[in-house]
């Protein structure tokens, strides 16, 4: 079985996946206009300044959307498994896997961050039932 | 100012055969692509000073397949296929760069791995792909939103996948041609990512497709009959599967470019006779009728009961069977929905899928859970 794919952190984005390794997640806040920017961007997006600076999230948020996914799209995933899309309660969403009984999962559940090292440069954030 | 669109037509629109494997390799397959375009223009290779022919697997390039013209100058395309490569020709033609142009693409051979997804359905990225993300879960985050925001069944999911499905039933040319499927059937399959049923998502096969446009006066010269291009517009969000698919900031894309594309003729979403919309899973057909304006806001799942979207039905949804029953196979069914609407308006589909005195066509590129969707508006008649 070939191995899962891990993400290649690029110079934009290596504070946010050294945080994961810290157990933080690390998320861009713009110093202008105080909105969050995940995914990890040159420049803020809600008002286009340069003022952009890493802050740690609280890591916590409620479940925007979800689904169960039971085709894997390669063989290193275990299906079932869930995704979610969890709205942070600083303002931002993000991508990841949610782990709790998938019958008790419903769109608005509050969950909160944690984290799991997938090598030595890896850690990848997931989300539990708060 | 005259928009520059309404002076050029297709006058050629060609699938090769669709299949799970087509048996040939994609070069081949690009060439019958490329030569039946042409014939169903009624034009030669001679006939053509712009190419946009290119593959998957292979990876042929429009420039490279220049040169098959024999290395006589001509006007390249390199835009996105589809309708992005469509516009880009017909402006290339409005401006004066080139008369007819050829634009083809196949792929065969490319999906080798079967113990994977589809290679198209898997983009790589930093923020997606470690979380065991792919096409049918991005959809399915879409879809599950809608159905908690709008009170939007799984049935009327599963009225979607049935009722395209029953079309390329009906079309000797689908993939699924023979295999009608019942909303029963689409609820049975087994769960691939929830929301989403087997049956309610795309096939992976493989295929290729061809169109031919020229310019206005041209086109009246020619045996074939023209189908003219009325209004089409781009929305793109930024990169697919790359930012959550988040349905209050990209739950409308598509209606900018719908409202432009309208705006550009002077036409209604009513006036639609057929509405070749971008099916990769039923929910987007849902969304679409939404965001195109043919139902309100979270309305979608009432609009697809009794048979609204069937052939026979007020509008008729991706009538050759779609990418459900009709062909998937990477890039080329996003030329094969402005084929599909051509033939519809030149009434060439099988008379049990031919949408009789059809006028007005609309063809779409793309969905909520990619981040972009484009709008192309076609006619029997010139603008």
């Amino acid at each position: 079985m070939s191995a899962r794919p891990l993400p290649r952190p690029t110079a934009l984005s290596q504070p946010h996946w050294e945080g994961a390794r810290a157990g933080v997640l690390r998320v861009q806040r713009c110093r202008d206009c105080g909105a969050h920017v995940f995914i990890p961007q040159p420049l803020c997006t809600a008002c286009q300044s340069d003022a952009l600076v890493w802050s740690d999230s609280r890591g916590h948020g409620s479940v925007y959307s979800f689904t169960i996914v039971h085709r894997a799209p390669h063989p290193s995933f275990v299906a079932p498994y869930a995704v979610a899309i969890v709205a942070l309660d600083e303002g931002f969403e993000m991508l990841a896997n949610l782990e709790c009984e998938y019958a008790a999962i419903s769109v608005g559940m509050r969950v909160r961050v944690a984290f799991r090292a997938l090598s030595a440069e890896i850690s990848l954030p997931y989300f539990v039932r708060e | 100012m005259r928009n520059p669109l309404h002076g050029v037509a297709i006058v050629g629109a060609y699938n090769t055969r669709q299949a799970r494997h087509v048996g040939v390799p994609e070069t081949e397959l690009l060439l019958d692509a490329m030569r039946g375009a042409l014939r169903s223009a009624g034009l030669g290779f001679a006939d053509i000073d712009g190419v946009h022919c290119t593959s998957s697997a292979r990876s042929w390039r429009s420039r490279e397949t220049a040169m098959w013209l024999g290395g006589r100058p001509v006007w390249t395309g390199s835009a996105d296929v589809g309708i992005p490569a469509l516009l880009e020709a017909a402006l290339a033609i409005a401006s004066g760069q080139a008369t007819s142009v050829l634009i083809a693409t196949a792929q065969a051979g490319e999906y080798a791995r079967r113990e994977e997804t589809a290679p198209w359905t898997k983009p790589g990225h930093e923020f997606t792909e470690c979380f065991g993300l792919f096409t049918a879960a991005e959809f399915a985050l879409v879809a599950r939103r809608h159905m908690h925001v709008y009170g939007t069944r799984r049935e009327d999911l599963a009225e979607v996948a049935a009722t395209i499905r029953s079309h390329g039933a009906r079309n000797p040319e689908a993939v699924m041609f023979g295999h009608p499927v019942s909303r029963d059937d689409v609820l049975a399959s087994r769960p691939i990512a929830e929301p989403f049923h087997l049956l309610d998502c795309a096939l992976t096969n493989e295929g290729g497709a061809g169109l031919v446009l020229t310019s206005a006066e041209r086109a009246r010269d020619l045996p074939a009959r023209p189908i003219w291009l009325l209004g089409a517009a781009l929305d793109r969000c930024g990169m697919s599967y790359v930012t959550p698919p988040v349905w209050d900031r990209y739950g409308d894309v598509g209606a900018r470019a719908g409202r432009l594309a309208f705006a550009q003729c002077g036409l209604s979403p009513a006036e639609v006779d057929v509405a070749e919309l971008y099916d990769p899973f039923s929910f987007e057909v849902i969304r679409q009728l939404e965001a195109f304006g043919f139902c309100a806001r979270g309305e979608g799942g009432a609009f697809v009961r009794d048979g609204r979207i069937a052939v026979g039905g007020a509008l008729p949804v991706a009538t050759n069977g779609g990418l459900l029953s009709f062909s998937h196979a990477g890039l080329a069914q996003l030329l094969q929905k402005p084929i599909a609407a051509v033939q519809q308006l030149r009434g060439e589909l099988p008379r049990a899928l031919t949408v009789p005195d059809a006028r007005i066509a609309i063809a779409t590129n793309g969905g909520a859970g990619a981040l972009f969707c484009d709008a192309l508006l076609l006619g029997t008649e010139p603008a």
